[in-house]
């Protein structure tokens, strides 16, 4: 007996151990991100035509006192390395820094739009969850080849439409933009969630389960479901990133004053520092989101063993 | 399903023919204006009407899709090259330049794609000619769209790392390059070739979304992302139905594509 209860016991440590490396193991890669984001920032910002350019300086009223402080400010940027460090410097104190097209610090600007943002991509994460799992399991249970082919037809048919022309036109709907997102999410997570439940109602054992007469939602919890589950939580940590890349034309288009028009705006307005700072903490974010994904898969994965 | 492949295989043979001969079938260039129809509907002397510029939209349309349709297999050509070489060599070596080019390809594709081409889209010029801008915004696709593709591809020289045959060339004296290209790359060819197929319609999708954000291919060069920009000035979908020709035509090419390369059988 206590032999039995110590190989129980082991395997509970190796599946802790585990799950530490896991989590050290996204946290390293979180702080490489950060890290090299930031190095990749400063670089590209540098090296970028025109960097060096300061359109002030062709401003004939200005005293050739001033001209030189513009100079030297902009001197002081020229080492990348330099720049870099101020760049992290300031970065750790909270300071990401002014947007160079509207005049103010990114920070404002950051927690002015991140609500607009979480509603619009969060709600429409939901929604296309719910959207794609509705069709993948009635598809998987029903096991008919006429919703099969219905349902996906319909998640081609939206995936072959840009998401920008999908919110073009929900603008002329009068759609709400989170019905966008998901619909630019739904298909892409409707296909790996049809052909995952697909390949779990195939193992034998679930045959041998129908063939008992085991009911279907009994069957979808108590088989599928734990073996499906891990991969669908992994999959919900990468749909963040969906999510936040399908946020750009929605709000753009839109005119949802949130983090993805932001984005567009900084882009069309050439004005790298922000954009750079949105890219990396947008790609932080979905590194957090794998990381938590990936955390409750483990934390789920031995209740179900 | 059969019928199904080869009337996609139809649809896009035929689209690729008549873009093709865009010069010949086009009643005007693509930059040409009829100052005297701007937004003009359907008419026999504009088929699809024109635009605000007055320029005829069905000979932009032939045009942009001529673009779009060869640079995103183009594009995808060199994603797959990229891909090839990077995961190819990092499955193919092992150890430490394998969890190195891993460690990066999981960088990459933890960025938002959307955010990551704007971004890098944005640290080149903007106000450039067309034809620089059409290379800018193809080479960009190509250059960032290796990172799915690479991983698929290093997974599977690992797995001819130790394939019985890549061992006797090995104990036959052959290193280092020339067992990579001459043993390891030619068995990943099935994989590359699928990994090119799949690349096509993400980036003529890319491109529209691009160019209708406004940082795709610039005026007056059309593409399908430029043309589908136009969509924003419609009063509505339904009283100006020609305006979505080109979404229709790109819907239909790359719902092609999707069928194409598509390894589930839908039962028709």
């Amino acid at each position: 007996m206590s032999s039995v209860s110590s190989v129980v016991n082991n395997e509970r440590f190796a599946g802790v151990n585990e799950m530490v490396r896991n989590v050290l193991r996204h946290a390293l890669m979180i702080a490489a991100t950060a890290l090299l984001g930031g190095l990749l920032t400063a670089t590209m910002v540098r090296f970028a035509p025109g960097f060096s350019v300061d359109e002030r300086q062709l401003d004939s009223r200005l005293s050739p006192e001033s001209m030189q402080a513009l100079r030297e400010a902009r001197a002081a940027e020229r080492n990348v390395v330099h720049f870099y460090a101020s760049y992290l410097y300031h970065a750790a104190h909270g300071d990401l820094g002014v947007s160079r097209t509207l005049n103010r610090p990114v920070r404002e600007l950051l927690a002015e739009r991140w609500p607009a943002t979480l509603r619009s991509a969060g709600l429409g994460l939901l929604l296309g969850w719910v959207m794609a799992l509705t069709l993948a399991v009635s598809a998987a249970m029903l096991r008919r080849g006429t919703f099969d082919v219905f349902a996906t037809l319909l998640a081609g048919a939206v995936l072959c439409i840009p998401s920008a022309v999908l919110a073009l036109l929900s603008v002329f709907a009068n759609g709400p933009a989170p019905l966008v997102v998901a619909l630019i999410v739904f298909p892409r997570l409707y296909r790996y969630c049809r052909n995952l439940l697909a390949q779990s109602y195939n193992r034998p054992h679930l045959i041998t389960a129908y063939a008992k007469g085991i009911g279907g939602p009994r069957i979808f919890c108590a088989h599928v479901l734990p073996l499906a589950g891990p991969q669908l939580l992994a999959l919900a940590g990468v749909s963040v990133s969906m999510a936040f890349g399908a946020a750009i034309p929605v709000e753009a288009i839109c005119g949802i004053p949130g983090i993805g028009q932001l984005a567009w705006q900084a882009a069309l307005g050439r004005d790298l520092p922000l954009l750079l700072t949105l890219t990396v903490l947008v790609t932080l974010v979905t590194l957090f989101a794998n990381l938590t994904s990936d955390v409750v898969a483990q934390v789920l994965a031995p209740r179900q063993g | 399903m059969k019928i199904a492949r080869r009337f996609a295989w139809f649809l896009i043979a035929a689209t690729l023919l008549v873009c093709l001969n865009a010069g010949f079938l086009a009643p005007a260039h693509y930059a040409t204006q009829f100052r005297e129809a701007p937004n003009a509907p359907p008419s026999r002397a504009h088929w699809l009407g024109t635009d605000a510029l007055g320029r005829d939209l069905f000979s932009r349309t032939l045009y942009g899709t001529r673009v779009s349709l060869l640079l995103a297999p183009a594009a995808a050509l060199l994603s797959t090259l990229l891909a090839g070489l990077i995961g190819g060599a990092a499955g193919y070596l092992g150890g430490i330049w394998e969890r190195l080019a891993m460690a990066v390809t999981d960088l990459v594709l933890s960025l938002p794609w959307l955010f990551l081409l704007i971004t890098v889209r944005a640290l080149l010029p903007l106000d450039v000619s067309p034809m620089t801008s059409i290379a800018v915004t193809f080479l960009l696709l190509g250059c960032l769209g290796w990172a799915a593709s690479a991983r698929v591809l290093c997974a599977g020289a690992r797995s001819l790392r130790q394939a019985e045959f890549v061992l006797q060339a090995r104990v036959s004296g052959m290193h280092g390059f020339r067992l990579f290209a001459v043993h390891v790359l030619p068995n990943l060819k099935p994989v590359l070739y699928a990994q090119f197929w799949i690349s096509v319609p993400v980036f003529i999708l890319s491109e529209a979304n691009l160019g209708v954000l406004g940082l795709g291919v610039a005026e007056p060069m059309p593409s399908w992302g430029g043309l589908m920009r136009e969509l924003e000035t419609m009063w509505s979908p339904m009283a100006e139905a020609w305006k979505l020709a080109p979404l229709l035509l790109l819907v239909m090419v790359v719902g092609s594509l999707q069928l194409l390369i598509s390894r589930e059988e839908i039962p028709v």
